[in-house]
Order: C-alpha cells, then structure tokens, then sequence
C-alpha cells in the first residue's frame, strides 16, 4: 500500500499544511510519496524530502503547473495516481479545487475534508455544517481523500531522508490560463494555523475598529479571523472568514468578540481548545459553546484587556 | 448563449439539525427543506448574465426526488427559463451526479454551467470540478465574479490568501461563492408566471448513466457536545481563568 500526498506550497515555500496531512496518511498506514507540482519549486521538493516518514519525492517542475490549475495538475495526479491505494491532499481552497476532478478521472468518488481514519478505507467526517459527522467507507481502488488539517497533529518538518526524482511530464489540457492574483499581506500567524484566533463579528461596527482587534493580536501573537457578517459590511477582507464557508480553524484560543454565533461561523471554530465569547447580548447562541463568557460592551474590555495581558 | 444552472433542494439552513438515534443519517421529516443558499446565487448570477444580454436562455436543472420540483419552480420564478428535473430516489454521490450532469450537458450543450460551490448537507464542494472533469472543460471554482468576454470567461476566485483571476475558455465551469451576489427575492407574479413554464422529468436511465458509488456511510452520529461553560463577571477574571485555569496565554 503506498500513499501519494500532493504537496501544498506557493513554489518557493512548503505551506505548513501538508505536514497535517502526511499524518493523516501515517494514521492510514503504508509507505507514503510526496509529489510537488509546480514551477521552479525544487526548494519544496528538498522541504518536502525532510518531512518525517515520507519515503520518495516526486518533483514535477513545469510552466503547466506553474500556478496550480486544476486543469492541468488533475491530468497529472490522475495519470500517475492510478498506482497508489491512495490519494491525499489537503483541504484547501486549492486541494478542493484539483481533487475532485483528479477523483472523476479516475472514476471514483472523493471523500472531502476527513477528520479522522478509522483504518485503510475506513474514516470520518463532519456534514451539515459540524453538526453530524458520518462515518463512511470506500471500496475504490484508489482513495481520494481532501484532509482536513485542524483533525492532525502535524509530522515533524525534519528527520527524513527521502530520494526526490523528477517527473518528466507536461500535461497541458490548454483550457485555462492565469490572470493574476491579489493576496492579502500580514505579519500575523497565518489563520488556519495560529495557536490563538481572535475573530471579530458585526458587532465591531466597522474596518477601523478592528485595529484594536490587530492590536491585541500582535501582543499575544495571534491571528485575526472574522464573522460572514464582518466580511459582508467591508470591514476586512474575505480571506478572514471563519466558517462553513471560510476557514476552519481549531486553535488553542479562539476569541469571539461581537459575533453572535450562527450555525455556520461555529462550523469553523467550534474544535477549538478554549473558546472565550465577549459579546453584550447575553442571549447570543456563542455563549452556548464559550468556554468563558463575558457579557458587555466590547469597545471597553478589549482595550481593558489589552492592557492586563 | 445557453446557460444551465444546477440546484439542489437542502435542508433550510437556519434549521438545527439532528441526528437520527439509529445513526442511520440526520432526521429530515418534517424539516423546511429550500434551495442551497450556493444554488441561489447561482440561479442569480444566470439570471444577470441575462440581463446584461450574455446569455439567451436558463435552464435550471435539478437531480433529486420529486419534490425537488418546487426549488426548481423557484429557480423559474427567479428568472430561469425552463427545468429539467433528473428524478431519482436514492441518495446520490456527486460523481453520480455529475455525471447525469454530463448527460444533461451533453443534451443541452450550454456555453457556462453555474453551480454552487458546495451544498450545506452534505459539504462535499465536488460536484463542479467533476463535471469540468468529465467534460473536459475549464472550471473557475469559487467565483467572486465572473466575466464573459467573447469566447471565454474571465473568473475571480476566493482562494486562500486572497482572490485569484483564471481566464477560461467556452464552454467553462463556474462554481458560486457567497460574495459572487446577493440574490433577489421572487415576485408573486413571478411566482405565478413559473408554474407556466416547462419542467421535463428524465430518469437516470434516460441519460445512460449508472448511479453505483464505491463510497458507503456507515453511520452518522451528533458531534462530541461541548461541556457548558462559566460566565465571568469581569477583565481581571478572565485573564485569571485564560492564565491560570485554561493555560492557553
């Protein structure tokens, strides 16, 4: 039984992610290969060989595979994929955006976003927005798997020796091509993985006020999430989002303050450790789930509390 | 230009679901059931697409029970032109259904496919990129706009670290994100006009396609519940807790 995880990285730096998902593949079992697609990325082939437990490297370094079109990187994964018992990725807006079209390819379904691995072709996942997690089994030759990476402890970085060989192959379906693209700059930890979140909801009224949210973030090395409803009014920007339909995240801290806790934000933090709600409505459905609660105006226990910690 | 939109009847999602006590899946009887809020905005971006004078024609298409009927009424009220509903009673997976996608593209050769980037029951987010798969087109997945110059399609999408533009070319795939556009609501006389327009029922089998799938759900059990937990009266005191009680600062 071997595993082919698909590496995630933006050509020059393996992203901290693929680490959660090599130890979803070592909870499966079986000798696991990395394959790093992309263009002038033989930096993350090396990161990649270091990783604990990986045994081979497959480095495809081509233009085709430059920007992650999953046009062209499916016909790749399917192409080589056909000879492992199974396929991991993880899952991110890019994992989700290749893998299913990789699983269609190979004619089999995918199992999105597993939490757990019960065993081989045995393993579990959230639907209906957290609120039931189903456990399901798949009797395909190949498994097709998005990881989620809050359900892992990630592997060491380093202790591996892997081989890295290069693969030869340019698949070009020539349907697609990249425009450009506009990424959000932070010094801030990095949402998906930060050990403390601090979100701010509706309730922070506008974009101006959450530079006391940054604030305190920058002070306790935290990253800065938010509602749909905080995204929505403009305050900051989309890649923020906690939730069903932004990020999930399960850190050691998540900070809820203004947000009142709709079904679908809970569905992207409600794994954290410690969950604190500030919030002055006493009824906010977050106060079901808050660890610690703390009714009242927000605009003066942040401060407040910025200067006790 | 033809544009086909895939909806699916979900449960509301205001609605707290449960689970089943023989963990044979969630209770839906008697549950308000609607239109994934994905579809939606789906149906929506068609229906502008329309307006702009794109495209010349919707046809909404559904696959799922009968009474899958109504949401693709909704989709006709909203502005779809006609609907095509792929009648089956089993639970589906999104390989199945796209490939009876693949069936009703095949029969209707539109120029775009709008679907929603995931349902909220099942929170696969597949279906789109297997149908850009089968029919070998382009996919723009999670759209935050999405724009028709000539024979392509220029779409934003939400990726993680901010938003990416991919041109592609017709016929293309797009799948909706949330910020793509807020959905109108339906006239009462829009409301009343669809019941006129056609819906056509086909069978699995009038498409070709077999619905077998190599995944099974074992069981469905409720989420480990969260234990309750203390109000603190004052800053002081949850600094307290966070330091000496939780650890986490």
């Amino acid at each position: 039984m071997t595993i082919l995880v698909i590496a995630e990285h933006n050509n020059a730096e393996l992203t901290a992610s693929t680490l959660n998902t090599v130890a979803a593949a070592k909870a499966i079992g079986g000798d696991i290969e990395v394959l790093v697609a992309g263009q002038g990325c033989s930096a993350v082939a090396d990161a990649a060989a270091k990783i604990e437990g990986v045994s081979k490297v497959l480095l495809a370094d081509n233009a085709a595979y430059a920007n992650q079109l999953p046009e062209n990187i499916s016909l790749l994964v399917a192409e080589i994929g056909k000879n492992y018992s199974h396929i991991l990725a993880t899952a991110s807006t890019n994992g989700k955006n290749y893998l299913p079209r990789v699983a269609a390819l190979l004619d089999v379904d995918q199992i999105s976003e597993i939490i757990a691995v019960e065993s081989a072709d045995t393993f579990k996942r959230p639907i209906y927005a957290g609120n039931a997690i189903a456990t399901v089994q798949s009797n395909a030759a190949v498994k097709v798997i998005t990881v989620r990476s809050t359900g892992f402890d990630p592997v060491a970085a380093e202790g591996g020796s892997a081989s890295v060989e290069n693969l030869d192959v340019a698949q070009d379906a020539g349907v697609s091509s990249f425009v450009n693209e506009e990424l959000a700059k932070s010094d801030r930890p990095e949402l998906a993985g930060a050990k403390i979140v601090i979100s701010g909801g509706r309730g922070m009224q506008n974009g101006e006020n959450f530079e006391m949210l940054y604030k305190l973030a920058d002070k306790i090395g935290a990253a800065v999430g938010a509602s749909r409803a905080a995204v929505d009014a403009g305050f900051v920007p989309n890649d923020m989002q906690v939730g069903q339909t932004g990020k999930i995240v399960a850190p050691q801290l998540y900070i809820a303050v203004g947000i009142s806790g709709a079904i679908q934000h809970l569905a992207g933090m409600k794994e954290s450790k410690v969950i604190v709600a500030i919030n002055k409505d006493e009824e906010a459905p977050i106060f079901q789930v808050a660890d610690y609660g703390l009714v009242g105006d927000l605009f003066q226990i942040i401060p407040e509390l910025d200067g006790k910690l | 230009m033809k544009v086909l939109v895939a909806v699916k009847r979900v449960v509301d999602y205001n609605v707290k679901v449960r689970v089943k006590a023989d963990n044979s899946g969630v209770d839906l009887a008697n549950v308000k059931m609607s239109m994934n809020p994905f579809c939606e905005i789906a149906v929506e971006e068609a229906v502008r697409l329309k307006e702009k004078g794109v495209a010349t024609e919707i046809v909404a298409v559904s696959v799922g029970p009968t009474a899958a009927q109504e949401q693709l009424r909704t989709a006709l009220a909203l502005g779809a032109d006609r609907a095509i509903l792929v009648e089956s009673t089993e639970e589906l997976s999104s390989l199945s259904i796209a490939k009876l996608l693949k069936g009703v593209v095949d029969k209707e050769q539109p120029q775009l496919v709008i679907l929603g980037k995931q349902a909220i029951d099942s929170d696969n987010n597949q279906t789109g990129q297997m149908l850009a798969a089968l029919s070998g087109y382009g996919q723009g997945t999670f759209a935050s706009a999405v724009n028709v110059e000539g024979d392509s399609v220029k779409v934003t999408r939400e990726i993680d670290g901010g938003a990416q533009t991919v041109d592609l070319k017709l016929p293309a795939i797009v799948t909706t994100d949330l910020r793509l556009n807020e959905p109108r609501y339906a006239s009462l006389p829009n409301i009343m006009k669809a019941k006129k327009k056609p819906l056509e029922t086909l069978k699995p089998e009038d498409l070709g396609v077999s619905t077998t799938s190599t995944v099974s759900t074992l069981k469905v059990e409720a989420p480990a519940a969260r234990s309750a937990g203390i109000m603190v009266k004052s800053v002081d005191e949850l600094v307290d807790k966070l330091k000496n009680e939780a650890k986490v600062i």
